[in-house]
């Protein structure tokens, strides 16, 4: 079985998200991870290679020190990494992004494909299903398991208040949710292996059937008008009472004030 | 692509087990909106099997016609038929805008069908109105600037940005929009809208996958979505016992009990109850956030409401800079002691 893994290197919002002064984000002080929902998407063909024997491919999209989240996925098992990188891809929004790794991935084989569900970043969970379509695979989105049986793949989907269990056809393209699994550490032999693992970098040229009217910031439909770091709310009063009767006392106060809860 | 043949707002009407989803309704409300300055229709389009009789309530809510596609394939969500069904109405009909929910869903369908129509898709905005693109026009370039485009605004960087985002060269400009943040109309009683029958078929290929069972979560639990005072706990209340405490509160305050996402993860709430941004997007006239250290993506979901009264015991913790009212203290010796002074004021009122 041949399994691909679409992951992408984001910075680490969860937690360790940094301010400038002025109340900006400082990007640059952030983690660059590789992005969680990604993560266990690659745990998950982890355990299928484990359990079944596969080959499991990392294809990222990205700057060149994008191949870091590449050498990481190798050390934790993956067997290939492959680095789209070109400045002609950048800018891209969710379709053009869709296109040029379906460009990508019409240069291999596979069974299937595994995305997370959606980037931290930009969390739009729409690259996945964008890719199968491109692809004309089905796609499977919101997956919280995963198994193999024969050529099919069967998959709890999850939805708002249940979940389905579906059957489709291989090849077909799965999207991962962070809660599937728990990602396991790289192990010291698979960081050897990730050190010596030479990555496969392809550019614009090595995409298949993809127009250039389809591709990066020229070929995204959708145009940022306005971006802008977030202005909060300020914060309100903060108190620190000497008793949790002053405590009461004083919400208590607001809310009469205020009119709230009935009172 | 002739921009200009494509007219109407268009609002995916999502239902599930032949009852319309809340979101469908939020959409109409806004779709109304978006079309006064476009001066046009909006139109819900309803996608499922045996689900004609939901159309008057999409009358009520707004729609001026529901384009009804009804198939046997459609009993159930799935991709390939539902993503067929929308991406056939759009062809056919050629919508200016088409708004879809947000929803697990809607997250699916949207980016499956703009892929499919060639167009853009913005993922859950929490703002939608109608202006110029660019929003300045360029020096020298006047006439280049487009009208009466879609600006739909989102978060992003989990929550700590925002950007407004236009589809300025293809059509239709499409959008997935969270479930609560836009406002119902009051629906009209008794109001028709034009009905449409349209089947484009339904031939199972590749992309038909099967579902081999549905697994519905019991749950009797309020939607907190429409609650008007939460009591919300996080990891701080401690233990799944502890939440009794703030049970007691909301039943004192006619609330309902919310949570973190820490308190699903260890299991002490179910996730229906969970606020934030792999949550529910909430806006009560209260909210009390006890115990609740503040993550970024828990405040994505909850900084809307009227009025934020943060206990914890961390004076550091991040929520106190949304919180309208922070006290620093102990939620286990505080919230008793709210609960029955709040329970004698109501009583002496």
């Amino acid at each position: 079985m041949k399994i691909i893994v679409c992951i992408k290197q984001v910075p680490d919002t969860k937690g360790g998200v940094k301010f400038n002064a002025d109340g900006t984000l400082d990007r640059g002080a952030m983690l660059a991870i590789m992005n969680p929902d990604d993560k266990a998407g690659l745990e998950a063909a982890l355990r299928l290679k484990d359990q079944y024997g596969a080959e499991v491919t990392v294809l990222t999209m990205g700057l060149p020190k994008a191949a870091d989240v590449l050498r990481e996925a190798i050390a934790m098992g993956a067997d290939k990494g492959i680095l789209v990188t070109d400045r002609v891809l950048g800018g891209a929004d969710t379709w053009a992004t869709s296109t040029t790794i379906a460009g990508a991935i019409r240069n291999l084989e596979y069974d299937l494909i595994i995305t997370g569900r959606q980037a931290i970043d930009g969390d739009t969970a729409q690259v996945g299903p964008q890719i199968a379509e491109h692809l004309n695979v089905p796609v499977i989105s919101y997956a919280q398991d995963i198994k193999v049986e024969g050529d099919k793949v069967v998959v709890q989907r999850q939805y708002d208040d249940r979940y389905h269990i579906l059957e489709a056809k291989m090849p077909c393209l799965v999207t991962a949710l962070a809660e599937l699994n728990e990602p396991r550490y790289m192990t010291p032999g698979g960081i050897f292996d990730a050190c010596a693992a030479e990555i496969t970098t392809w550019g614009r040229a090595d995409l298949k059937d993809v127009e250039d009217s389809n591709l990066g910031l020229a070929g995204s439909p959708t145009k940022i008008a306005k971006a802008s770091d977030k202005v909060r709310k300020g914060a309100g009063e903060k108190v620190t009472p000497d008793s949790p009767e002053d405590a009461v006392a004083y919400i208590v106060g607001k809310m009469k004030e205020k009119h709230l809860g009935g009172l | 692509m002739n921009l200009a043949e494509y007219k109407g707002v268009f609002v995916f009407a999502q239902q599930v087990d032949n009852e319309i989803s809340g979101i469908a309704l939020e959409l109409l409300g806004k779709a109304k909106e978006l079309a006064q300055p476009l001066d046009t229709q909006v139109t819900a389009v309803l996608i499922g099997s045996d689900v004609k009789n939901l159309t008057s309530t999409l009358a009520e809510y707004g729609a001026d016609r529901v384009i009804v596609v009804d198939d046997p394939e459609l009993k159930e969500y799935r991709t390939e038929p539902y993503a067929h069904a929308l991406a056939s109405v759009i062809n056919e009909y050629k919508p200016d805008i088409v708004l879809v929910g947000a929803t697990a869903i809607g997250r699916d369908l949207g980016p499956t069908v703009s892929a499919r129509v060639a167009t853009g898709l913005t993922a859950d905005c929490t703002v939608l109105e109608i202006g110029d693109f660019p929003l300045q026009p360029v020096p020298g370039k006047e006439d280049e600037q487009k009208h009466n485009q879609l600006l739909m605004t989102r978060p992003a960087f989990g929550g700590n940005t925002i950007a407004t985002i236009a589809c300025p060269n293809t059509r239709p400009q499409m959008a997935t929009v969270r479930p609560g943040v836009m406002q119902k109309i009051d629906p009209v009683k008794g109001a028709t809208a034009e009905i449409v029958e349209f089947n484009p078929g339904f031939t199972p290929n590749n992309k038909y996958v099967t579902i081999k069972e549905v697994v519905k979560a019991v749950s009797d639990v309020e939607d907190i979505m429409d609650a008007k005072i939460l009591v919300s706990g996080g990891r701080g209340v401690g233990s799944a016992e502890n939440f009794k405490l703030l049970e007691d509160l909301a039943a004192v305050v006619g609330g309902t009990v919310s949570c973190s996402r820490a308190v699903v993860d260890s299991g002490w709430k179910p996730k229906d109850l969970q606020v934030g941004q792999t949550g529910k997007t909430v806006r009560p006239n209260v909210y009390f956030a006890i115990g609740i250290s503040g993550a970024i993506q828990h405040v994505a979901g909850m900084e809307e409401s009227d009025v934020i009264i943060a206990i914890n015991k961390d004076e550091d913790a991040p929520i106190f800079d949304v919180a309208d009212y922070g006290i620093v203290g102990d939620l286990n010796k505080i919230v008793p002691q709210l609960t029955a002074a709040i329970k004698e004021a109501l009583a002496n009122k």
